[in-house]
């Protein structure tokens, strides 16, 4: 479980982030959602450790993050997988590579166990096969795919997905989506997704987290999403004709 | 006070460029490719740079002394004097300022705009160290190398340049190149390569480390590695002189 408590972050003056109050439950896929702007990267930054808060704390499982020096988050991050947007496939190096990266810096097992380890999570990805072939050898989905299997090579217990549909066309974001909500309920992670799109958000979000105006406007589950009152949320998930058509369809 | 900022966030990175690397054969693996990258595959622009530089102080100090007055030996004297106490320290690292430190700084840029050292710090792994310590030692390995070859190469282009023109003997060449060798100003020469190696790596590195934005911004990052890199080896160039030389 990871809790935001109190979290305040501005960047010359201007708050991005007021008193965001947030928890995101294990074995759960939890969303955060919001419009461009709305400081949801930022949250997700500062969650990481990428970004430093400049109040309020950010505990994994009641270990206080926000206020460890970068030695002991160091034994926190080893259990962060996170899925980049863009891939953040290291380029000079081949799928394999690439998956076998964390075990390599951080493990002791050896190159049989590594290998083994690493032909499993592309096999759970189903990217065996692709072992020997480079990031810009292979499409955007694949790429995802690796980033994936890459967060899992060292069974995380908090895995970070940003924007993973980005990009991609229907068929394979459902794939995407199935990976993380598979990978969340086996190995009861604590899934934080930050997304626009709204199918992956009715699809496979447990909790789902609004962020408007730099704060967390609103919380709940994806029943409670469709029939929520709130107006901003309201304008923010229906704002696609094809949104409107299920709101239409719900009634 | 922007400079101040930028000092301060050069020393930041070099401080954690220097902590002790995750794993010491990897770091070993990775300086090796680095000494490769940066050095090999540098030989034959700098034997070039070398073999005419080399060459052309022959013939031009050749063209200088065209009176009796001045013995032929000059020539070797000069030419060796040149390459080891000037061309070769300084003008060969200013050259691979433009080779190695742009290289450098748009790897790292690169890697800094597709969230790749976002990635690395979010495993654990110090980006910095990762990144820029195989690249720093391997650079401080294989400049001072390259140099010496640099010179060997120079003074043997005027040796054979002098014989081919006619305008000085292997003999008279060989008496102005033994004439009042300094070992010191081979060391001097390599103090100096060092020193360099180090701004250069460090310099872009910095500038490709701290890039936001763009394809454009690596680009802009890559030209300030190679103007920031070439002002720094001059300014130190003058400083390191007057500290060891007179």
């Amino acid at each position: 479980m990871i809790e935001v408590k109190n979290v305040n972050k501005s960047f010359n003056g201007r708050q991005v982030l007021r008193d965001v109050n947030v928890i995101f439950e294990s074995g759960k896929v939890n969303f955060i959602i919001g419009r461009s702007g709305s400081g949801k990267s930022v949250l997700t930054k500062c969650i990481v450790g990428l970004l430093e808060v400049d109040g309020g704390e950010i505990c994994y499982d009641g270990r206080n993050f926000s206020a460890m020096n970068q030695l002991q988050r160091k034994e926190i991050r080893k259990e962060i997988g996170m899925l980049f947007q863009g891939g953040a496939l290291f380029d000079s190096m081949t799928v394999e590579e690439n998956v076998g990266f964390p075990l390599k810096m951080f493990s002791y097992a050896s190159e049989k166990e590594r290998k083994e380890r690493v032909a499993f999570c592309l096999e759970r990805v189903q990217l065996t096969g692709a072992e020997k072939r480079y990031p810009a050898e292979i499409s955007g989905g694949m790429q995802k795919r690796v980033g994936i299997a890459r967060a899992i090579a060292m069974n995380p217990r908090y895995l970070f997905c940003d924007e993973p549909n980005s990009g991609l066309d229907p068929q394979t974001a459902i794939v995407i989506d199935n990976l993380i909500r598979e990978i969340t309920y086996e190995y009861n992670t604590t899934t934080v997704v930050v997304s626009h799109d709204m199918n992956s958000v009715i699809e496979i979000g447990d909790n789902i987290n609004f962020v408007n105006e730099g704060t967390i406007w609103w919380s709940g589950n994806r029943e409670e999403i469709l029939h929520s009152n709130n107006q901003e949320l309201n304008d923010f998930v229906y704002a696609s004709d094809f949104m409107k058509v299920i709101r239409e369809k719900l009634g | 006070m922007t400079l101040f900022n930028h000092i301060g966030k050069y020393f930041m990175l070099m401080r954690a460029a220097m902590r002790r690397p995750e794993k010491w054969g990897l770091l070993l693996r990775m300086t090796v490719q680095e000494i490769d990258k940066i050095g090999i595959q540098s030989v034959g622009i700098v034997s070039l740079l070398a073999l005419f530089m080399g060459a052309v102080i022959c013939l031009q100090t050749a063209a200088q002394i065209d009176s009796g007055w001045i013995p032929l030996y000059t020539i070797g004297f000069t030419v060796r004097q040149t390459m080891i106490l000037e061309f070769a320290p300084t003008m060969i690292p200013v050259i691979m300022a433009g080779k190695v430190g742009s290289n450098i700084s748009s790897e790292i840029g690169t890697m800094r705009i597709s969230e790749q050292i976002d990635a690395l710090d979010i495993m654990g792994v110090n980006s910095a160290g990762y990144l820029i310590l195989p690249k720093i030692i391997g650079a401080v390995v294989i400049f001072p190398f390259l140099i010496i070859g640099g010179m060997f190469l120079g003074i043997a282009a005027g040796a054979m340049i002098g014989e081919v023109a006619g305008v000085i003997s292997f003999a008279d060449y060989e008496v102005g190149i033994q004439y009042d060798f300094r070992p010191f100003q081979v060391a001097y020469a390599l103090i100096k390569t060092t020193v360099f190696a180090f701004i250069i790596v460090t310099v872009s590195a910095y500038t490709g480390y701290y890039t936001r934005g763009g394809a454009l911004e690596v680009g802009r990052a890559s030209t300030q590695a190679v103007v920031y890199s070439i002002v720094l080896i001059m300014i130190t160039n003058l400083v390191l002189t007057e500290l060891l030389l007179t």
